[in-house]
């Protein structure tokens, strides 16, 4: 009996013993005809679809880099990993990337819970981390200062929350709206806080405030409540997953008020969803226009088309973007070395990506236009820039 | 008022749903005390299953039903047959880990080849039709789902109350080891039980299909973990006692989101059901049964 | 005195101290480096919520599924202090704050709730950490859906082994107490130990808060050592994730669980390098790992390692 419990003990401790080795052996085999380059997201749980979206478009980008020759005379190696769309996770994946896969940087997290949780361990191993998709304000910058290796390429959501409600107010002369957020994610909250808080204070008012969580199908019920309410306008702060259904059974109860968003109503799946005869009098913030045929947007759409069988929304336009933005730091860095790096990503002025040329700041967020986009039995109709 | 009938119409279509994936969480649970937790992925799998149909088959709406059902049937049986029969005689609680490890499996099998974005039907599945009656509006389609659902309780209570497999199921969920002295061949029993639920869920799969339009790899786990409730609320292991929980979740949902707060709305659902089971510990229609020594 | 210091006593607290300076070393060396500590810490963690849990589940035999619910609370409990005190005793101060809200709540639901057995009780504290989780994202000082970030990292490895060493302690010790004699002898017959005069619905409850109180310190210790916490965390897959450790390790086996917390942070290190089909392997080993030991169970092999104590009481005394 006593020689199964050692047999027991022997074998964890062969066990922790193996994983030491493999991960020494793993930190060992660094290719000096690579650039390592980490890839640390949502892959499964909750934010997968966000993470693998991205993913797909960071591997066309560096397929593309390398296919032309690769940056300083080297290949990227992305080495791509899964963090369950759990912050504990992210960090032990930032963690493990920064000091045993030696990376030049980390792309990724793309949800803000995940990214807040990765970013203090990038600080502390001095490896730049660019986010193509968490938008919460105090993820590059918080009360104690600027986060001095956490970047991003998207906006945050003060700024889509700001244009959307100077949008309604303005260019709608809405006086009156109904807020529907996704409660169970920071963009949706964050996005509406803001658009309440800009919306009120230039004196228009909130009739209605209502939430829904990810994943949720039917809102028939707050639909119904809100029916017969007056409002202008109607803000859904979401993703197109849900957006795109909340669309379609408003306009099947026959509510006909103009809905916004923001760029999470970026994809092909929202007019899917909804259907293109639901989608008129709808306007959300974005990256770009498909109107703009714009070579970089147009050439981008079709490769992706081909490679993946499927069209591109936004989250796979910011991680080709994220491909090409960390290609062109390390191009102006000259080096392999991550503070350099970091300051050639400091230093971004006027990059052109397919979401828009842009610079980054002193917050170490890009300075970037936004489009609102009107669509029109699912198409895009009419493209407004507001600059930042 | 109007307003009233409407959500309480609203209510009764999401409560269908919940209802035919809660008859087979009951189905189960009444015959071997498993609570299956991939009882929700297989509702993913009916959706998943009715999507390739419709879409790459070209199949109409009853076709891609039956044949959702059928694949769903099989896989219910295959799972039960390879992950909880060699369990039968563990402790419940191994069998609930096994029944989590199988549900994970599924999600992440159907995202690995369909990936985690939401798929969407075709849309005129079933005719675009609505009605307004009184200024309360219905659409075909909750027609549909509403007939459907009540259509597989009337079958499955007939099923379970009128024919020899019925009177075998109740038999052997009332006393396994006496069932099977009586002659009732046990396991076969226990796969038709398994293949019957699979199949509502497989049903309600395509039905959430074509009602909303929308799916994806990790959307049986919600509705899952609320017609679990819903069995719980009526009074687990009785066939009416899962269809009155499906329509009062659904119902008590879409009314607090209708008149109190959307964003408080499945908190009340749990704790309508915390105090259902305070005041009645064996659900709405369960039988308190005596402790015996 | 004597008891305190039997021979037994003295050699369990010689390989806590020992097991304590070889990882100190290791750290110091810097042979575990950040990345070991990081999966050190979580295996810290999970012992702490999987030997809580245990003492409910598998030493009282009640059925839970919201331990995240209890664990959520020491979390934000913790976070809020530590980010809203400037001290040196804000940390301690949290985790003090947390434990005891944590096992106060185990308190209010315990009464009413543990009246109900078997899935009904599991039915109902999954509904209870479902409930917390919603106000969580719904009230604005816990930072709703976005949750608490920033959180400062007081906590490091020696406060986790402090911290983990002291929940086996005490609740090994519970075990053995009287006290914990009636918890087991609720598990084995409820009504046979309320016959025999033992206040069941107070040691259930008492369990309950115990657990309660340490899933409060888990929480407490992950929120100071991970930056963030959000609603999102503490559903019912992490409840799940408590149990699969409480269950692979064998309900009631404090050693189980703390062998299964490691193996199962192993795994998933091992399976970070296949990140396509992580989960994939990772259910599949859950499903396997039941199966197989189920099958050894009753194909009477001698190799339930994890449930070695209670085989051999089983066996030895037919």
């Amino acid at each position: 009996m006593f020689s199964v419990k050692r047999l027991s003990l022997i074998l964890v401790v062969i066990m922790l013993a193996a994983t030491m080795f493999t991960a020494c052996s793993q930190s060992s085999n660094t290719n000096s005809n690579e650039i390592n380059v980490g890839l640390n997201y949502e892959l499964s749980g909750a934010g997968a679809t966000y993470g693998q979206d991205t993913v797909d478009g960071i591997m066309m980008a560096i397929d593309e880099i390398n296919a032309a020759g690769g940056v300083l005379g080297k290949k990227i190696n992305p080495i791509k990993q899964d963090n369950k769309t759990d912050p504990a996770e992210a960090t032990s994946i930032t963690t493990k990337l920064a000091t045993k896969e030696n990376v030049v940087a980390i792309l990724g997290p793309a949800t803000s819970g995940a990214t807040k949780a990765s970013i203090p361990v990038a600080v502390k191993n001095k490896v730049p981390l660019i986010t193509g998709s968490a938008t919460a304000d105090d993820i590059t910058v918080d009360a104690k200062g600027v986060k001095e290796y956490g970047y991003r390429i998207c906006f945050n959501d003060s700024f889509q929350g700001t244009v959307m409600a100077n949008f309604a107010l303005k260019n709608m002369n809405a006086k009156s709206a109904v807020v529907l957020m996704d409660s169970s994610s920071d963009y949706g909250k964050g996005l509406a806080k803001n658009f309440r808080e800009t919306f009120t204070k230039a004196g228009g008012t909130i009739v209605e405030d209502e939430a829904f969580i990810k994943g949720d199908k039917d809102f028939s019920a707050v639909l119904t409540k809100i029916k017969d309410k007056n409002f202008d306008i109607l803000l859904i702060s979401g993703y197109y997953n849900e957006a795109g259904l909340i669309i379609k059974q408003a306009k099947d109860m026959g509510i006909n008020k103009p809905i916004l968003g923001g760029d999470g109503f970026d994809s092909p799946d929202l007019a899917k969803l909804a259907g293109n005869s639901a989608l008129s009098n709808v306007f959300f913030s974005t990256h770009y226009s498909l109107l703009d045929k714009d070579a970089t947007v147009v050439k981008f759409m079709d490769e992706f088309k081909k490679k993946y069988n499927k069209d591109s929304n936004a989250f796979n336009a910011l991680g080709y973007d994220l491909g090409y933005f960390i290609a062109d730091a390390i191009k102006r860095a000259n080096s392999e070395d991550p503070t350099k790096i970091k300051e050639a990503i400091d230093a971004t002025e006027g990059f052109k990506g397919v979401t828009g040329k842009f610079s980054i700041d002193e917050n170490h967020n890009p300075v970037k236009t936004a489009v609102v986009i009107e669509l029109k039995d699912g198409a895009q109709v009419s493209a407004l820039k507001i600059e930042p | 008022m109007e307003q009233f009938v409407q959500q309480l119409i609203n209510g009764l279509s999401l409560g269908s749903i919940y209802a035919l994936i809660a008859l087979g969480y009951t189905m189960v649970y009444g015959i071997v005390k498993l609570i299956n937790f991939a009882h929700g992925d297989i509702f993913m799998v009916g959706a998943y299953v009715g999507f390739v149909s419709i879409t790459y088959f070209n199949m109409g709406f009853f076709p891609a039903l039956l044949i959702a059902m059928l694949f769903c049937a099989v896989l219910g049986v295959v799972i039960e047959k390879v992950a909880y029969k060699p369990l039968r005689n563990a402790s419940r609680i191994t069998a609930l880990i096994t029944a989590i490890g199988v549900s994970l499996l599924l999600e992440y099998v159907v995202m690995f080849f369909a990936k985690a974005g939401v798929r969407t039907y075709p849309e005129n599945v079933l005719p675009n039709l609505e009605m307004t009656i009184l200024g309360v509006r219905i659409t075909f389609t909750q027609v549909c789902i509403f007939a459907v659902t009540i259509a597989l309780v009337i079958l499955l209570q007939f099923i379970v109350h009128k024919t020899r497999v019925g009177k075998a199921m109740r038999a052997v969920s009332m006393d396994k080891d006496a069932a099977q002295l009586m002659g009732i061949n046990v396991n076969n029993t226990i796969s038709v039980t398994f293949a019957i639920g699979s199949a509502l869920a497989g049903a309600a799969g395509i039905l959430v299909g074509v009602y909303y339009n929308s799916i994806d790899p990790l959307m049986g786990i919600i509705p899952g973990l609320k017609a679990f409730v819903a069995a719980v609320f009526g009074g687990i292991g009785i066939i009416p006692g899962a269809m009155i929980g499906g329509f009062s979740i659904g119902a008590v949902e879409t009314m607090v989101s209708g008149y109190g707060s959307s964003l408080y709305k499945d908190a009340v659902a749990f704790a309508i059901l915390i105090l259902v089971l305070i005041v009645k510990p064996s659900g709405l229609l369960g039988k308190n049964t005596r402790e015996k020594v | 005195m004597k008891q305190l210091f039997s021979f037994k006593n003295l050699k369990y607290s010689a390989c806590v101290v020992a097991l304590f300076g070889v990882i100190q070393l290791l750290i110091s060396l810097n042979i575990f480096d950040d990345y070991y500590q990081i999966t050190i810490a979580t295996i810290c963690i999970n012992i702490i919520l999987a030997v809580s849990l245990n003492l409910i589940a598998g030493f009282t035999g009640q059925f839970s599924l919201g331990h995240a619910g209890f664990m959520s609370i020491g979390a934000y409990a913790c976070a809020l202090i530590t980010l809203n005190i400037n001290s040196n005793y804000s940390f301690f101060l949290g985790i003090f704050v947390g434990a005891i809200l944590s096992a106060l709540l185990g308190f209010v639901i315990g009464i009413p709730t543990l009246r109900l057995k078997g899935d009904y009780l599991a039915i109902a504290t999954l509904g209870m950490a479902e409930i917390i989780k919603i106000i969580a994202q719904n009230l604005e000082f816990t930072g709703g859906a976005a949750g608490l970030s920033d959180i400062p990292q007081y906590t490091n490895w020696v406060w986790l082994f402090f911290f983990t060493a002291g929940t086996v302690v005490v609740i090994k010790n519970f075990i053995n107490s009287s006290h914990g004699r009636a918890c087991v002898s609720i598990r084995e017959d409820e009504i046979a130990s309320e016959v025999m005069g033992i206040n069941t619905t107070k040691y259930k409850v008492l369990a309950f808060v115990i657990g309660a109180f340490f899933a409060g310190i888990a929480g407490a210790l992950y929120s100071t050592y991970f930056y963030v916490i959000n609603p999102g965390l503490f559903g019912f897959l992490k409840s799940v994730d408590i149990l699969v450790i409480v269950v692979i390790g064998g309900m009631g086996s404090i050693r189980g669980s703390i062998i299964a917390s490691i193996l199962l942070a192993i795994v998933s290190t091992y399976l970070q390098d296949f990140p396509e089909i992580r989960m994939i392997l990772y259910s599949l080993i859950l499903v396997v790992v039941m199966l197989a030991r189920e099958f050894i169970k009753t194909k009477k092999i001698n190799l339930d390692i994890l449930n070695i104590k209670k085989y051999i009481k089983t066996n030895g005394a037919r």
